[in-house]
């Protein structure tokens, strides 16, 4: 892994819940225009990783962060960080689509008026640039204006993701973006993050170890708050150097 | 087995007609009394046009012969009634978004046991105070005759429906699902961005309701509004001028009427007036809620 192409690194990062110590002295360096995928038990702090890096952490109070985490280069926990930048710069899915309770336009839309950097008159390519990104384009051209709450759950979670690239953003985190998804729409967004990964990062959490062995190029496993074991997904896959990695991918655990 | 569930469907079907009776219950209950007042009210119209009744210019029930005009009536409620929500809506509204979205928890508790507390004071002890603190000083600021002004009942009305506008868009506010607000937040969305683009957009119908009810509260208060608007049956110019609602009406003038009398009878029909506004009022907001739904 040559450090000139990664896009996110961290170094000796660890985060506490008060007195709970979540993460631990984790060093990680994702590369750019790959996806990335995170693995491990439930309450292995998979989610509380992902949130480091969009500084969602912030919004609980009793988050406590010690050591470095840069995204491009820069240090996100440095005092000059600006969060909005940060958030425009690194977007989100969740695991439960949640668009919001606007029309599918407004949805798009919002993210380009709170950075106002964009002049309204893009606005109409940028909707129709992102939505045929998610390959939404042709069944939504005609109902803009219609709530997205009535779309399925895969539309909405291809709205949501069209969303944030509306905000161009370089690194896309997605939070077991498949777990409310039947298995078909699943492997759809895993060909969907195939196409996105030519412009974007993306780092994805899964519970799902064949989404992480078909859609990832490398695999971070996390147990306990620790990186156990982090590299290439093939080499993961069929050569992990630990033995935690390996019971938990041969489902011994978990 | 067989008998088992005979007698489970016998209960089923029990339980099944109780319910619906309680249901239409609250309708029946709300057809009597609109029966009721049709019954007594609309006698008043063998000797008196409705038109004299809605449009004519004095309302003088007792002299002789009586004049029913009950737009000076109409015109004080309206001013009154428009005056609260204008004080009222807004504090209220931005009372609750703070409350539910940006206080600290300490803060909040506080607010909301005050909330609370305003809204257990009876009203007559609020119009009372009304009367003692605030008119003296619209009085003295306006350097008016009386401080029993229209704006007068048009601020405690303020202080009655608030209360409910607080709570109701409180809890409306707080049943946004919290996924949207972090989705804004996510997307780099600033605080107020996110409460007032998202929150308080998708809480709106929640918001309505509790507009709507407090707007019902102020226009079917009578106890304070007589006290602190002075009574005068004329049509007001301004809103620093006296003037009588139309429940003042009704709840001064019914004790001194005739059962079955013309003045009976219009005081009725000022009540089937003040059912048409509410139900007008809330037909209005069930229809702009309908509509925004699509
Ligand atoms: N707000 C919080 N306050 C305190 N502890 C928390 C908080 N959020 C998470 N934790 C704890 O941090 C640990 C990691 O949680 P996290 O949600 O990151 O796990 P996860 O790997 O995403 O799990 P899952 O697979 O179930 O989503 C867990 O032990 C959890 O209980
Ligand atoms: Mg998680």
């Amino acid at each position: 892994m040559s450090s000139e192409q990664s896009i996110i690194e961290t170094h000796s990062l660890n985060l506490y819940y008060g007195k709970f110590h979540a993460l631990k002295d984790i060093n990680l360096a994702i590369q750019a225009q790959r996806i990335t995928a995170l693995i491990g038990p439930s309450g292995c702090g998979k989610s509380t990783l992902v949130r480091v890096f969009n500084r969602m952490n912030d919004l609980i109070e009793s988050v406590r962060v010690t050591g470095e985490v840069l995204v491009e280069g820069r240090n996100i926990f440095a005092p000059e960080t600006d969060l909005i930048t940060l958030r425009k710069e690194v977007g989100m899915v969740f695991q439960r689509p949640n668009p919001f309770p606007l029309s599918i336009r407004d949805n798009l839309t919002f993210g380009l008026e709170i950075h106002s950097d964009y002049s309204k008159q893009n606005h109409t390519e940028i909707i129709e640039q992102s939505l045929k990104d998610v390959l939404l384009w042709n069944d939504m051209k005609d109902r803009l204006s219609q709530t997205a709450l009535n779309l399925s759950l895969e539309q909405q979670q291809r709205l949501c993701i069209a969303r944030v690239l509306a905000m161009k953003p370089q690194i896309i985190l997605m939070d077991e973006p498949c777990s409310a998804l039947d298995p078909i729409a699943t492997l759809r967004i895993e060909e969907l993050m195939q196409e996105l990964k030519k412009n974007y990062t993306i780092v994805i959490v899964t519970h799902n170890m064949q989404q992480a062995a078909r859609a990832s190029d490398y695999t971070a496993f996390l147990y306990l708050g620790e990186l156990i074991e982090f590299g290439e997904t093939k080499h993961i896959f069929s050569a992990p150097e630990q033995k935690k990695t390996e019971e938990y991918i041969t489902g011994r655990f978990g | 087995m067989d008998t088992h569930t005979k007698i489970r469907k016998i209960k089923e079907f029990i339980i099944e007609r109780l319910i619906f009776l309680s249901g239409i219950m609250s309708i029946i209950i709300v057809a009597l009394i609109f029966a009721f007042l049709l019954k007594e009210g609309l006698t008043l119209f063998w000797q008196v046009p409705l038109s004299d009744f809605i449009f004519a210019r004095n309302w003088y029930p007792i002299s002789d012969p009586p004049q029913f005009g009950i737009l000076p009536l109409i015109l004080g409620s309206v001013l009154v009634t428009a005056g609260a929500a204008v004080i009222s809506v807004p504090i209220g509204i931005g009372s609750a978004l703070f409350i539910a979205e940006i206080a600290p928890p300490k803060t909040k508790e506080i607010m909301k046991a005050g909330v609370e507390l305003l809204a257990a004071i009876p009203s007559v002890v609020i119009g009372f105070i009304g009367m003692i603190t605030l008119a003296p000083i619209i009085k003295s600021v306006f350097g008016l005759p009386t401080g029993l002004t229209a704006l007068s009942g048009a601020i405690t009305l303020a202080f009655m429906a608030m209360p409910t506008i607080v709570s109701i868009a409180e809890d409306a506010i707080t049943a946004v699902p919290r996924q949207y607000r972090e989705a804004a937040i996510a997307m780099g969305a600033t605080k107020w961005q996110t409460t007032w683009r998202i929150v308080a957009y998708a809480a709106r119908p929640g918001m309505l309701a509790a507009v709507m009810l407090g707007i019902g509260r102020v226009i079917g208060e009578t106890m304070a509004v007589m006290m602190v608007t002075g009574n005068a049956a004329l049509i007001p110019h301004s809103i620093l001028q006296p003037v009588r609602t139309l429940t003042a009406t009704v709840a001064a003038e019914m004790g001194e009427t005739v059962q079955g009398g013309e003045h009976y009878a219009a005081l009725f029909a000022i009540g089937i007036v003040l059912f048409i506004i509410t139900f007008l009022i809330n037909g209005a907001a069930d229809l702009y809620l309908h509509k925004t739904k699509k």
